[in-house]
C-alpha cells in the first residue's frame, strides 16, 4: 500500500545522492544562540532559550541560501538572575514592545572550503541594521551545522539605554555566537511514521 | 619601664595599609549591595572586589614576614590579656584571609569571573552554581561581620593601653613614632 510513497522516497534518495543536499528544517532542541558581554572588564555568559527559523541551505549551491531565524526574546538568560530581570526592561530589550529579534538573510556566498558568509539584516527593538556573519557549514549525517560568530555593538540598537549607554561598564560590544542545527528534507521522508 | 621593641617597618607598613582596606571594602560591601542595578552598582562591585583582593595580595607576604621576623614579644601583662590578645590576633589573620577567599569562592559560583584591577583575569575557583553562591554570599557577609567585631575589640584593647594603661602597645606600631624609650631596633 506504501509502495509509491517508498518509490518516491527512493527517487529522492537517488536524486539527492546525485546532486547536493538541501538542509532546511532547523531544529530548535540544537539550536544555540550565545553570547558574551563585558562588565567592567568581566566576561559574562548568556544566551536565549528558543529560537525558530526557515533556513534554506545547499553547500553545493550557497548563493541559492537563504536563512530567517527569529529569537524570542524574553527566553533570554543573562548570566544572573538580576541581570536577567534587567535586560528585559525597557531601557535594554524593551521585550514588552518587541518580543522577538529576528535575521533576514539577503545573500550568502562561499569563501572557500567550509567557510561561507551570510550578508543581510539584523532587526531588534525596532531598529534594523545590516550584518555580515560569517559561519563554517559541516554535515554530520543527515543534519548540517552552521555555527559562527560576530560582534553585536549593543548601541547601535539602543540597548542599554540612559545611564546604561556608559560603554565604560557594559562595554558596547557583546560577542554574539551561534550554532544552528538544520535537517535536510529527505531524512524526513525517510523517517518511518 | 621595661622598654618596648617597636614593629618593624614592613609590619608597621602591612599592618596599616590592610586595615585601611578592609575598612574600605567592609562599608562599601554594605552599601553597594543595598543599590539597584545600575553601571554605579556594577562598579562599585568591581572596587569592593579588587580592594579585597588586594587585601589577600597582601595577606601572604604579611604573614610570611611575621613566621620570618616574628614581631616583638607582647608588653607584660595579666595571663589572660596576654591569650586573649594572642588568640585574637591570630583569628584576624584567618579572617583577613578568609574573607576575600570567600568573596572570590563565591564571585565565581555565581558565575563572574575576578578581573583584578579589569586588567588581570583570576582563575574561577569552582564552578558557577547558584546555590553555591548564595551560601557563600551568606558565609561572606558572617565572616566580614565576626572581622568587624574582632577589630572593633582590638582597637578597643590598643586604645585602652593607650589612653588607660599609658604603655608603648599602641605607639610601638605606629608609623613615624620614636618611642621614649629610645629603642629604635626594627
Ligand atoms: C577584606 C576583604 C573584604 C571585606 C571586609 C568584605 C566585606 C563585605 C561586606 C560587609 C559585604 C556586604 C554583605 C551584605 O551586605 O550581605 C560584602 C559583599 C560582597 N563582597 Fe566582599 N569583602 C571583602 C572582600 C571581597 C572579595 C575579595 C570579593 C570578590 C572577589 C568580594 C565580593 C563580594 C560580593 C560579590 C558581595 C555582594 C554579595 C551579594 O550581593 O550578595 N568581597 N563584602
Amino acid at each position: 500500500m506504501s509502495s509509491p510513497r517508498l518509490a518516491w522516497s527512493a527517487v529522492l534518495l537517488l536524486a539527492g545522492a546525485a546532486q547536493a543536499v538541501e538542509f532546511n528544517q532547523v531544529q530548535p532542541e540544537e539550536t544555540k544562540l550565545v553570547f558574551t558581554s563585558k562588565q567592567m572588564g568581566v566576561p559574562v555568559d548568556g544566551g536565549f532559550g528558543r529560537l525558530t527559523g526557515q533556513i534554506r541551505f545547499d553547500p553545493a549551491a550557497p548563493s541559492a541560501a537563504s536563512a530567517r531565524l527569529e529569537i524570542d526574546l524574553a527566553s533570554i538568560d543573562a548570566g544572573s538572575a538580576e541581570a536577567t530581570e534587567e535586560v528585559v526592561g525597557k531601557q535594554w530589550l524593551n521585550v514588552k514592545a518587541f518580543p522577538t529579534a529576528g535575521f533576514q538573510s539577503t545573500s550568502v556566498k562561499a569563501l572557500g572550503g567550509d567557510r561561507f558568509e551570510a550578508v543581510g539584516q539584523l532587526t531588534i527593538k525596532g531598529q534594523t541594521r545590516d550584518l555580515i556573519a560569517p559561519f563554517t557549514f559541516r554535515q554530520e549525517g543527515a543534519t548540517g551545522v552552521f555555527e559562527g560568530t560576530f560582534v553585536l555593538k549593543r548601541l547601535d540598537f539602543g540597548i542599554g539605554e540612559g545611564t546604561w549607554s556608559d560603554v565604560s561598564t557594559v562595554a558596547n560590544e557583546i560577542q554574539i555566537r551561534f550554532h544552528v542545527v538544520a535537517a535536510s528534507q529527505h531524512e524526513n521522508v525517510l523517517q518511518p511514521h | 619601664m621595661i622598654p618596648a621593641t617597636p614593629y618593624s617597618a614592613p609590619a608597621k607598613l602591612a599592618h596599616w595599609l590592610i586595615a585601611a582596606l578592609i575598612l574600605a571594602a567592609f562599608p562599601l560591601g554594605l552599601y553597594m549591595h543595598e543599590l539597584p542595578l545600575s553601571p554605579e552598582k556594577l562598579r562599585l562591585y568591581s572596587y569592593h572586589k579588587w580592594i579585597g583582593m588586594t587585601v589577600l595580595l597582601l595577606f601572604m607576604p604579611r604573614l610570611l614576614w611575621r613566621l620570618v621576623r616574628p614581631p616583638p614579644a607582647l608588653l607584660p601583662g595579666p595571663a589572660w590579656q596576654l591569650k586573649l590578645a594572642e588568640a585574637t590576633h591570630w583569628l584576624l589573620y584567618l579572617l583577613m584571609a578568609a574573607v576575600p577567599l570567600c568573596g572570590w569562592l563565591m564571585s565565581s559560583a555565581k558565575g563572574f569571573q575576578v578581573v583584578y584591577l579589569g586588567l588581570v583575569p583570576l582563575p574561577d575557583l569552582v564552578g558557577k552554581d547558584q546555590a553555591l553562591g548564595t551560601l557563600l554570599a551568606d558565609l561572606h557577609s558572617s565572616l566580614a561581620w565576626a572581622l568587624m567585631v574582632l577589630i572593633v575589640v582590638h582597637a578597643a584593647a590598643a586604645l585602652k593601653h593607650h589612653l588607660i594603661d599609658r604603655d608603648d602597645t599602641l605607639r610601638r606600631i605606629l608609623p613615624f613614632v620614636k618611642l621614649p624609650s629610645g629603642d629604635t631596633r626594627p
